[in-house]
């Protein structure tokens, strides 16, 4: 698969399940078990990708400056800091940090 | 009808909320080129793929997996964009009938437009919130999509200036206001815990997949429910 291929293929798919969604009828909705377990897929998806982007490395779990920066997020977070200033604060983190030479 | 007030407050949040994650798209932008997409394969994520939950977890696949990694990376951003397909069912009634109109509607279904559609009360406002929020992002995110590539590409090493810890902040800022209840909690730690376990295990983009199985065995059982629903499904 080139570069391209694989763009191209993922775009369509995601823009597909969004207009597929106005085809099914919302009454789909009110079966609790469905709506409840494609909630949790996004919840954990996300979670998974937060550990991902802040300790992956390839295959492998390193420990950098990337974490000192979610932590700063996540206390901004949780202190209900608009989104675009908490995401400033934590690459302000990562690129001061390693400005100092750690991570 | 929607009162005059009500309009105005709907397009109040959707310039509000419309600004915040345009302006994010300069992130976007750069992280892509960073990842070794040229500046249109950047662009073309925002205008087709349009879904920043699913954008940044195919550009984290591509970063460190590479092509080789493409089927993982496809298959996480599209899992992630099932949650669009959701809102869709959500906003169909809001949007009401016609096939093109439907249409467009269905390529601004993201977190946003529905959350700004869906928190106003009469259908008027919300009508008005969802495709307000839907265009104001579409613009903002793709200019600064392009913008934020152009940059990228002239920066170089965008570690040097954070930009790569910006992405798990922006993951936890969309899982962050999904997190009030035990069973969204519990689903986000399980899942967490089995992607640091597997990470050094499986190639990339396989623990993201694998973690969402978590979201599975606790929807269909529904363990950790609220006790309310629990006490009501026994009676």
């Amino acid at each position: 698969m080139t570069l391209w291929q694989i763009i191209l293929l993922a775009s369509v798919l995601v823009l597909g399940i969004k207009v597929l969604g106005y085809l099914v009828p919302p009454r789909v909705l009110e079966a609790p078990r469905a709506a409840r377990t494609a909630e949790l897929t996004t919840v954990a998806l996300l979670s998974a990708l937060v550990v991902v982007q802040t300790v992956g490395d390839g295959q492998g779990v390193v420990v950098d400056a990337r974490l000192a920066a979610l932590g700063v997020a996540a206390a901004l977070f949780a202190l209900r800091v608009p989104f675009i200033l908490v995401i400033v604060a934590a690459a302000a983190t990562a690129a001061g940090l390693r400005a100092l030479g750690w991570g | 009808m929607a009162t005059e007030m009500e309009r105005r407050s709907a397009w109040r949040a959707s310039w509000a909320v419309g600004l915040a994650v345009s302006a994010y798209g300069v992130s976007f932008g750069a992280l892509a080129v960073a990842s070794g997409l040229d500046i249109w394969q950047a662009c073309v994520l925002s205008l087709v793929m349009f879904s920043g939950g699913s954008q940044f977890a195919i550009i984290g696949v591509l970063a460190t997996g590479g092509v080789a990694a493409g089927p993982a990376a496809i298959a996480g951003a599209t899992l992630l964009g099932l949650r669009n397909g959701l809102y869709a069912i959500r906003v169909s009634p809001i949007i009401g009938p016609g096939w093109a109109k439907r249409l467009l509607a269905g390529h601004f279904t993201i977190d946003e437009s529905t959350a700004v559609a869906t928190a106003q009360s009469s259908l008027g406002a919300q009508r008005l919130g969802f495709w307000a929020t839907g265009a104001i992002i579409y613009v903002g995110w793709n200019l600064m999509t392009l913008l934020g590539a152009i940059l990228g590409d002239l920066l170089g090493d965008v570690r040097q200036f954070g930009l790569d810890a910006a992405a798990g902040a922006a993951f936890l800022g969309l899982v962050w206001p999904r997190l009030r209840a035990r069973q969204p909690i519990a689903v986000a730690v399980g899942a967490a815990v089995v992607a640091v376990v597997l990470l050094p295990v499986l190639p990339q983009g396989f623990p993201v997949l694998i973690a969402a199985l978590v979201a599975v065995v606790v929807g269909v059982s529904n363990m950790f429910a609220p006790r309310e629903r629990v006490r009501g499904s026994l009676r």
